[in-house]
């Protein structure tokens, strides 16, 4: 059985070799349909990827029908480099499959016309080389949704280390200003830069800021008590700021005890009490001297 | 024995853990402060633990033994210098160190002592003098 493969697939080899230019002429026209994007993708390029696809194919596809093997790695690897390309020029999902299911229509047209007379063989050979282009097919998609993954881990990455900075407000006071939902993996992230930093410029005041939290539920409050708690540990004072009306609703109805900690309605009344414990007043100048002339 | 050292400096009590803690050293530890506070009469002790990296539940709760069992000797208790990680494993152990003081390095420590040691002889003697 396994020989009868091979002899169909070697015999898909020679279509492809005999009738290169109208496959590649018919997939072309094929393509130019829905699918694809003349305003992402230059035609010589499409051209040039075709071309090279069936050069691969025809070369691949005389050991077996098995994608994972060895002597497909040049066309996984082709594949992998398109998906990744489309991925970075904004193609869809569907538009980058198509690459390789619309050469379907094209491919069987040859298979029917090199096995004219002998219809058993032609279905045979439809049927293993449909598979062989489905799973292709697929793992073009996996590849496509592998690079789009990979896109959005690293995005996910630059937010938690963009959204994380600790900033020096005055002599031994800091602020930190979070925007965004407080998880776990972040917290951890926020609680070390903090407690780092406090350390680093030896300030006994630090503010944390939740203008930009959008809701505060049990967890995030858990989490904000523990960095409190660890500052207070290590010295430092803190003052929770930015509370905003409905937040500060939540709270009490969720039975989260903040009495322990300061909170205030703004960074700049938070501002002002940690001036005041820091031992710095402010004096308004513009305002004596008015009143003196 | 291993011991740590434990220095007077005026009416304070100077603790510097140079060393990791372990069980036994932290016990004896509590043995020698009591019996040097009553012995000194010191009316504060700052513990420094900024050369501490490690920090278990025992040595949490020791710390806290410690400066409940200095209040009941009449002295406060300040410890300094803790490092991130290791605040971040206490709170994460659940130990918020209720009652003790904590301040960032020495001089924040002695400054805090020296300003409760002023504040107590206020309340006790303030109003006598005038």
């Amino acid at each position: 059985m396994a020989t009868t493969t091979v002899n169909q697939n070697a015999s898909l080899a020679s279509i492809i070799e005999r009738r290169r230019e109208s496959i590649l002429a018919e997939w072309l026209r094929e393509m130019s349909g829905a699918t694809r994007r003349s305003d992402l993708m230059k035609e010589s390029e499409l051209q040039g990827q075709c071309g090279q696809f069936l050069d691969l194919l025809a070369r691949a596809s005389g050991t077996g029908t098995n994608v994972q093997a060895a002597a497909y790695e040049p066309l996984r690897e082709m594949l992998l480099d398109i998906s990744r390309v489309r991925v970075q020029k904004g193609f869809t999902p569907r538009e980058t499959a198509m690459f390789v299911f619309s050469i379907k229509r094209p491919l069987f047209t040859a298979i029917r016309e090199a096995h004219g007379k002998d219809p058993v063989a032609m279905a045979e050979q439809m049927w293993s080389t449909t598979e062989l282009l489905d799973s292709l097919g697929l793992y073009t998609t996996e590849a496509y949704l592998k690079s789009r993954e990979e896109v959005i881990r690293r995005q996910q990455e630059d937010m938690l280390e963009l959204s994380t900075p600790v900033v020096k407000l005055w002599e031994g006071i800091l602020a930190l200003p979070l925007i965004g939902t407080l998880d776990s993996a972040r917290t951890q992230v926020v609680m070390e830069s903090l407690l780092e930093a406090i350390v680093q410029t030896n300030s006994r005041v630090a503010i944390i800021d939740i203008t930009g939290v959008p809701t505060v539920d049990t967890v995030v409050a858990q989490h904000l008590l523990k960095t409190v708690t660890a500052a207070r540990l290590m010295g430092a004072d803190c003052i929770i700021s930015g509370v905003r009306p409905q937040i500060a609703q939540t709270i009490v109805h969720l039975g989260i005890n903040l009495l322990d900690v300061t909170t205030k309605a703004t960074l700049s009344d938070a501002f002002g009490l940690a001036m005041h414990r820091s031992g710095f007043s402010f004096i308004r100048s513009d305002k004596k001297e008015k009143r003196d002339n | 024995m291993e011991r740590i050292p434990i220095l007077r400096m005026g009416e304070y009590l100077l603790v510097t853990i140079q060393v990791d803690m372990h069980d036994r050293l932290a016990m004896t530890l509590q043995d020698d402060l009591t019996n040097r506070i009553s012995e000194t009469g010191a009316k504060g002790v700052l513990i420094d633990i900024s050369s501490l990296e490690i920090v278990d539940s025992f040595i949490g709760r020791m710390l806290g033994n410690i400066a409940s069992m200095s209040r009941v000797l009449d002295a406060d208790t300040v410890v300094v210098g803790m490092r991130p990680a290791v605040a971040i494993t206490l709170v994460e152990l659940g130990m918020s160190l209720t009652g003790v003081r904590t301040a960032l390095n020495v001089d924040a420590g002695m400054d805090l002592l020296r300003n409760s040691l002023d504040a107590r002889k206020d309340a006790l003697y303030g109003s006598r003098i005038q």
